[in-house]
Formats: C-alpha cells, sequence, structure tokens
C-alpha cells in the first residue's frame, strides 16, 4: 500500500482531529482512516478530596500558611547566619558553617514559599479546567490579503523592485559597510609579531641550563639516577619578569634518565643525550597539554588529556591516542662544571600542529 | 465605555483596584490580560523540563550578577593574601586571587558561587532533556519548527555561557581547557594559527583571554540567550502549548488549567522549588574547588581531570580519534585528528537541527500539529533518536575513559576501543532495538484496545477450560490509544512534466524508511469485528 501526496486531501475532513480549518491543507502521506473512533469528548469531573472533605480543605489551607510562615524563618535565619557565623581570617571551617547555615536558611525561605504556592494551586485554589480554541496560526485569509496588500502598497509606492539600480546599490552598501568594523579585529593581536615566527622558537638556545620546575635549581648530571623523572625549565624562566606563562608553555621540559642500553636513539640523535639522560618537550603534540604522567618501568608517558601515549626508549613516538608526532627532543649535554644544559633550541616547533607547520 | 464609571466608581475603591485603573489608563494592559490572563495552559509533567531550564536560567543571572561585584577579570599577577592559607603568597592572576576572596572572604560569596555553577549546570541538562522531550513526542512539528531552532540555539549558547564561565578563575583546569581550546583552533587549516592568536591576543596564554571571555560571558551571550528566550517564549503563546492525546482534546483546542490563577500558581511555585534545591545544593556540596587546583601553569597537571559535563561530549571526540591521523601535505599541517571530530560534531548539530525539517519534507504533511505524539506511536522517529542519543552518550563516556580504565581496572586502548564501537555500531543497534520496541508497544496498545486489560481474574469454563477475563476499557481510556495518525510510504508519482525528479526519488526512499514498519490505529470497525469473534 502506498500513497500519493494528493489523493488523501479529500478524506481529510472524516479525521474527527484535524477537521474544520485544516480540511483544504494537504495531509501529505497521513492515512486518514474512514472509520476512525470519534473523540468521546471532556471524561466526568472527578473532585479532589478537598472539594468533598471540608476537613481536608482546612488542613491544606493550614499547610499552605505553614510553609509561608517557614519560608519567613528561614528568611530570618539566614541573616542570622551571616551574622552568627562570620569567616574568620585564616579558618577554612567557618567558611564551610557560614556557607552551610547561610545556605539552608535560603533553602528554607525558597522552598517554603515554592511548596507553599504549588499546594495552593493544586490543593485549594478551585480545580478550573478551560479548553481554548486554537485558530490557524497564519491567521485567516483577510488579515493574509491585508498584510500582502501592505507590501504591495509599500512596494509600489517606494519602487523597491522597479528602481533595482537604486536597489541593489543599496544591498552592496549594505553588504560592504560592516567589512572596517571586521577589520577592527585585527587589534585583538599585536601587529608587528607574527605567530608562525614565534611558535617556531623557544627559550631554550644553546647552553641555557635545565633548571627544577619551580624553583629554577640548575641539575647536575650525577643528580640524576637510572628511573628517575624531572620537570624542568630553562634557566631565567623563573626569574622572568613578563610573559613568564607563555615562555614556560612552550619551553616545558620532562626530563628522564634510563639504561643506556634502553634507548633506541635515532643515528642523527646520538648525541642529544647524556649518559642515558634524555629530555623531551612536556606539551603534548596532539592539543598542548602537559605530557605529565610517566610510567617508570615500561618509559611511557601518557597525557592525562586524551590519553597519548610516548615511548620513551623509542625517540618518544606516538604508541596510543590521537598524537600523531613524536614529542620533540631537546638536545641536552653537559658543561664544564657538571650541570645539563641544551646543545641548542628544540629542533622543530613545539606543542600542537598548526597550518603553517612542515 | 468611559461614561458609566464615573458614576459608580468613587465611593469604594479598594487600593489595589485603584493601581490597576491607574496603570491601564497609561498602559493599556487590560487588553493583555483580558486576552493571556484565562488562556489553558496544558498540564503534563514532562512540560516542566523547559520551565526547569527557564528557571535555572533566572537563577544564573540573578547569582551572576551578584558575582560581578566581586569577581575581577584581570590576568595581572599577584601574590595571593586571602584567607586561603595553602594558597598565601602564590602567584596568581588577579581574577584566580578574586575568585579566591569570594570564596573564602565574603560571607555567602562561596554558597553564590556554588549555587552559580550548579545553575548553571542545570540549565544545560534542563535544556537537553527538555530538547529530548520535544524531540521524541513530536513537538517540533508544524507550527513549531522554527522555536525548534531557536531553542537549539538556545542549547549551543548555553554550553559556550558555561564553557566561558569555567575559564574565568583562570585556576589550573580552566587554563587547561583553554590549552586544549587552543590546540583544536590551531589545528583547523588555512586561518587555524592566527585564529588563535587573535583570539589569545597573541601567545598563548597571553594576558587577554579571561577579560575577552568575560565580556562574552556578562555581556554579549547572557543578551544573545535573553533575547532568544523571550523571544521563544512568545512563541510558546502565539501556537499555544501541545497536549498529549486525551479525551476531549483535539487538534482545535488547548485544554488545560488557566493561566490566572492555577497555572501561574504553579509555574511560579516551581520557580521557588528549583531556586531552593540548588540553594540546597549549594549550601552542601562543593563545586568546582579551584583552591584545590591552583593557579593556571603550562606545566603541571593532575590525571582523571573532567570538563563540566556538557563539554564531555566534545572532548570524547577527540579522544576517540585513531593514531595517526594528521598529514603534511602541500607543505601545511592537516590536522585530520581535530578536522574530523570538529567536522563530525558539526554535522551531528546540524542534523539535529534541521531535523524537523526533513520529517516534514518527507510526510508532505502541510497540517498543524499540537497533539504531542506518543514516542511508540512514531517509531522511526523515537529509533533516530535513540541512535543520535547512543551517539552521543558514547562521546560523553569517551571524556572519561581514563577514569573508567582506572575504576574498573581496564586497559586504556580496550576502553577507547569499547567506546568507538559504540559510538559508530552502537546507534545503529540502538536504532534496531528501538524501533522493534515501539512497534511491540504499539501492537500490545492495539490488542488492549482490542480485548481489553488483563484483569487477572481466572474463570473455568463449565468444560474445564481456565481462561482469564479481560476488562474492556472505557471510551475514554480507549481513546488516548487510538488517537494517533500514520503515514505510508510515498508512491513516486511523475510529476506534472512527466518526469520524476531525484529529490523525488530521495524522498520516496525516506519514506519507505520511515513508515514501511507501521502499526495503525484499531478502527471501530476492527473492534466490532473482534467483538464478534470468541472472546
Amino acid at each position: 500500500m502506498a500513497q500519493d501526496d494528493h489523493s488523501g486531501a479529500e478524506v481529510a475532513a472524516a479525521d474527527s482531529s484535524h477537521a474544520a480549518h485544516d480540511s483544504n491543507v494537504s495531509p501529505g502521506t497521513a492515512v486518514i482512516a474512514a472509520d476512525a473512533f470519534e473523540n468521546p469528548g471532556f471524561p466526568p469531573h472527578r473532585p479532589r478530596v478537598t472539594d468533598e472533605d471540608p476537613k481536608r480543605d482546612k488542613r491544606a489551607q493550614r499547610t499552605v500558611y505553614t510553609l509561608f510562615y517557614l519560608s519567613i524563618l528561614g528568611s530570618i535565619w539566614a541573616i542570622a547566619a551571616y551574622m552568627l557565623f562570620p569567616i574568620e581570617s585564616n579558618d577554612v571551617g567557618m567558611v564551610r558553617l557560614n556557607n552551610m547555615f547561610f545556605g539552608l536558611g535560603a533553602t528554607l525561605a525558597l522552598l517554603g514559599i515554592g511548596f507553599g504556592v504549588v499546594h495552593w494551586g493544586k490543593a485549594v485554589m478551585a480545580e478550573v479546567e478551560l479548553a481554548d480554541e486554537r485558530h490557524p496560526i497564519g491567521g485567516s485569509p483577510e488579515t493574509q490579503a491585508a498584510a500582502a496588500q501592505v507590501f504591495a502598497d509599500a512596494d509600489r509606492e517606494s519602487g523597491f523592485t522597479r528602481r533595482t539600480a537604486i536597489r541593489n546599490s543599496l544591498i552592496g552598501a549594505l553588504l560592504v559597510f560592516p567589512l572596517p568594523a571586521i577589520v577592527l579585529f585585527r587589534g585583538f593581536a599585536p601587529q608587528d609579531e607574527n605567530p608562525v615566527e614565534l611558535l617556531s622558537h623557544t627559550m631554550w638556545q644553546k647552553g641555557s641550563r635545565l633548571t627544577l620546575d619551580p624553583s629554577g635549581t640548575p641539575i647536575k648530571a650525577a643528580d640524576v639516577t637510572i628511573g628517575s623523572a624531572f620537570h624542568v625549565i630553562p634557566e631565567g624562566l623563573a626569574e622572568l619578569e613578563h610573559g613568564k606563562l607563555e615562555a614556560k608553555a612552550k619551553a616545558a621540559v620532562l626530563l628522564m634518565r634510563l639504561d643506556p642500553a634502553e634507548l633506541n636513539e635515532l643515528p642523527d640523535r646520538k648525541d642529544w643525550s647524556y649518559d642515558g639522560i634524555v629530555a623531551y618537550s612536556k606539551i603534548c603534540t596532539h592539543v598542548g597539554c602537559p605530557v605529565a604522567l610517566y610510567e617508570q618501568h615500561t618509559h611511557h608517558l601518557l597525557c592525562p588529556c586524551h590519553q597519548s601515549q610516548f615511548d620513551v626508549t623509542n625517540h618518544c613516538e606516538v604508541i596510543f591516542g590521537p598524537a600523531k608526532r613524536p614529542l620533540p627532543q631537546l638536545p641536552i649535554t653537559v658543561d664544564d662544571e657538571g650541570y645539563l644544559v641544551a646543545r641548542s633550541d628544540f629542533t622543530e616547533p613545539v606543542g600542537p600542529s598548526f597550518w603553517e607547520r612542515h | 465605555m468611559s461614561t458609566a464609571p464615573s458614576a459608580t466608581a468613587p465611593q469604594k475603591r479598594s487600593f489595589t483596584a485603584a493601581a490597576s485603573v491607574y496603570v491601564n489608563e497609561r498602559t493599556s494592559l487590560a487588553g493583555f490580560v483580558k486576552e493571556l490572563g484565562r488562556k489553558a495552559f496544558p498540564d503534563h509533567w514532562s512540560f516542566l523540563l523547559g520551565e526547569v531550564a527557564l528557571f535555572s536560567f533566572v537563577v544564573v543571572l540573578i547569582s551572576g550578577t551578584f558575582l560581578t561585584f566581586f569577581f575581577q577579570a584581570s590576568m595581572a599577577e599577584v601574590h595571593y593574601n586571602g584567607s586561603y592559607v595553602p594558597l598565601k603568597g602564590v602567584e596568581m592572576s588577579v581574577a584566580m586571587a578574586s575568585t579566591l576572596d569570594i570564596s573564602f572572604d565574603i560571607r555567602g560569596g562561596l554558597f553564590v558561587r556554588q549555587m552559580h555553577h550548579w545553575a548553571a549546570l542545570l540549565f544545560v541538562a534542563a535544556i537537553g532533556l527538555h530538547m529530548l522531550r520535544i524531540f521524541f513526542t513530536g513537538a517540533f512539528r508544524k507550527p513549531r519548527e522554527l522555536n525548534w531552532v531557536i531553542g537549539f540555539t538556545l542549547f549551543i549558547l548555553a554550553m559556550a555561557e558555561g564553557f566561558t564561565g569555567y575559564s574565568l578563575p583562570d585556576d589550573l583546569l580552566s587554563g587547561n581547557g583553554l590549552a586544549i581550546i587552543n590546540g583544536m583552533i590551531k589545528g583547523i587549516p588555512v586561518v587555524g594559527t592566527w585564529t588563535s592568536f587573535l583570539l589569545f591576543g597573541g601567545e598563548f596564554p597571553g594576558t587577554a583571554i579571561v577579560g575577552r571571555l568575560y565580556t562574552l560571558h556578562i555581556l554579549l551571550l547572557p543578551a544573545l540567550v535573553v533575547a532568544l528566550v523571550a523571544i521563544h517564549l512568545v512563541f510558546v503563546v502565539v501556537h499555544k502549548h501541545t497536549q498529549y492525546a486525551g479525551p476531549g482534546k483535539t487538534q482545535q483546542n488547548a485544554v488545560g488549567p488557566p493561566i490566572l490563577p492555577i497555572y501561574a500558581a504553579k509555574a511560579g511555585g516551581f520557580f521557588f522549588i528549583i531556586f531552593g534545591v540548588l540553594a540546597l545544593i549549594a549550601s552542601m556540596f562543593t563545586i568546582n574547588p579551584i583552591w584545590n587546583y591552583g593557579p593556571y601553569d603550562p606545566s603541571p597537571v593532575s590525571a582523571g581531570t573532567q570538563p563540566d559535563w556538557y563539554i564531555g561530549f566534545a572532548d570524547g571526540a577527540l579522544r576517540l580519534v585513531p593514531p595517526g591521523w594528521e598529514f603534511v601535505w602541500l607543505d601545511r599541517t592537516w590536522s585530520f585528528n581535530i578536522i574530523v571530530p570538529i567536522l563530525v560534531l558539526g554535522g551531528f548539530i546540524m542534523a539535529v537541527l534541521i531535523y524537523p525539517f526533513i520529517e516534514a519534507w518527507v510526510k508532505g504533511d502541510k497540517r498543524e500539529h499540537h497533539i504531542a505524539d506518543r514516542p511508540r506511536n512514531a517509531p522511526t522517529r523515537t529509533a533516530i533518536g535513540a541512535a543520535g542519543v547512543t551517539f552521543y552518550a558514547g562521546l560523553w563516556a569517551a571524556a572519561s575513559s581514563d577514569i573508567l580504565a582506572t575504576h574498573f581496572s581496564l586497559t586504556m586502548e580496550g576502553v577507547i576501543h569499547a567506546l568507538q564501537a559504540v559510538v559508530i555500531i552502537g546507534p545503529f543497534i540502538a536504532y534496531f532495538i528501538t524501533k522493534r520496541v515501539c512497534i511491540a508497544l504499539q501492537k500490545k496498545d492495539r490488542e488492549i484496545v482490542l480485548h481489553g486489560y488483563e484483569s487477572g481474574r481466572i474463570v473455568k469454563l463449565p468444560g474445564g477450560e481456565f481462561i482469564e477475563v479481560h476488562q474492556p476499557l472505557d471510551e475514554y481510556d480507549r481513546w488516548k490509544l487510538v488517537d494517533f495518525e500514520t503515514y505510508e510510504p510515498l508512491m513516486i508519482r511523475p510529476n506534472a512534466r512527466g518526469k520524476i525528479t531525484v529529490g523525488q526519488r530521495v524522498r520516496a526512499s525516506l519514506s519507505r524508511w520511515f513508515f514501511e514498519d507501521r502499526i495503525a490505529p484499531v478502527t471501530k470497525g476492527e473492534l466490532e469485528a473482534g467483538h464478534d469473534g470468541h472472546h
């Protein structure tokens, strides 16, 4: 059985729930049964207990005003709690008490009104049910015709469709006029900086000492035992007056020492590590969370945000998760005092991928 | 009109009456009261979901206004010197410090802050449930399609409000959330790098973002939300509320208690109940304890961090991308591990947005619909909805993949792979099961209409046979089960020029998919034929 759009129209009037004003509107592929049930009309009214039993009615009324009085009590209690539980300096416990007792007072004040009014509406107010007639949302045909006439008159008097040169040039002007406002948004970023340039470099440079995050204490190679991991920032970062977070967001490094035999190093990176000590960017190559979780015995790094996993023994290549690129490695060595230093900046941009990266 | 009152009015006029007259003669409000005051408002518990959304939004506005008097949207660095001892002397932004002051140095500040956050969570949740109610009952059908679009836009705006607000305290978690946003934006082809640069006012994190988000959070987005909520509600008045099928209820009437006084009492009281419940939660349960997280620092982050619930589906989408979806091509980086989730989520959102128009086109039904469907009576729509919910739920669960793995001692990889399966295969399974369940329920309804309820009364017939007596329905209960319409698959017909268009073919196949399996409501003839039978 299939039906097209038009054949249904003539039987639409038989449908009890879609009668009258809808009869000339297409019901589409709706099936309208000829012998459908008729709407039985409203069922007989069932009185509530409060309608039949004056005692219950009285009790409901008492409940309502008791709730309102409770609400007043709650408000008063909240004000009292505000004063009774001041926040003593340096005492977190008082904050908790202030929060709880003030809050409970406010709760009582609000719920008293809420439940009281609803109960009044449900149990005490006369139970009335009305049936409003619906009219087509589009209005009567006369109204629609009148509206169309208004537009026709306005068009004739203004010549909006007739005077095309005027109309089209106006549309053109309206399209162009927001452009200067959009240009203003260029001021959202500094005029003299190029993001691609900035993203390509970090604070690391040849000879920068590797220092502990956040204290800035330099790290001796001898202090890095096998199996340990350090959170590292370049020397001088902790003392930066400006741009500290921006610098740190690129320069944060994770330092680990492995048994050199376990390290599988690329041929051109043989001299990037020092005696099993390797340094990798801590900023995830997926969307830039800090890859802060080091699993010591598997030598895996895990990003807590989206669970990308990097294998430290295998130049931090991705072994699972949405990241694609390995964490960039920071080439390191030791200076003559035995402190770990960078041999250079990272050789590629750190952190999440961006369009101009290649 | 104007002559009569002057003779009788002056003697005994109460203050309220006098005030009403005063106001009316300057505003013409009497017309509105006459028009709206006794409008019937259909009643059902599921109609309250939209009210929960509206009322929690009002609570958000009230509590948020209080917070603006104390919060300072500045990223200037200060050394914290407030009451919370563990953070004393720690370097942080003014935004973070002022949020801590709201929590620890202003009486009731923590209460209002927590109420704001809880109310925001409830706001988004209530919109979501309200939308599900609208979807599954078909309340988006003509004439309400545009209101569906407005409501859906409000859902998006509410999430934007939530995210911008979450980012304001400049604590470790919110900063980390912004880092993820930064990474996602950078992954967008062509414009990504510059968009990030403009948004953050230079390099991430910069010193501009909190101030900018604050402007969005308290000015631009609320203005849009308030304006759209107003239009949304005007439409509700214009359309009159839908109602469920029931005796006396037709497509031409709206049945329910009048706005004044019963509906006003119930809805007004309900506002205070929502407000009160939020106050109760705010006074008893901590939310977003930024003092535990500390100020934003790009280096540390703890395991098991989560966004607010409504951002979860987007975060989960990022997590489910298989390894290796990023390439360098034409000397540019194509981050499909970012692009694909964005496109998939964008596609999902668009599909939800335009669904009412697709269904209307397939049905070709141009009539107004004011009787809400029972979900079982629109099996394909309900099944599509269940598929969408499953898809969303899979993404949402993925945002907790690490927590699922640690709590249930599973491998991270196993959880991710299972959720990838849920997101891709799950919707099909959900679709199939839901459709069958709907059809089975429809069959049960038919059975009840034709043969009545099982009464539980067992009777032994003279021949020794046991039968259960069935209690027939009265006409009112029966009407609830038979007042629905079905649609039949569209038959392809050539148009006026004798051609069958591609659009027509697509529509016909969609129509077949929608309406091939259909259970029609019982008709009078069927019921009579049934009575003639042996029962």
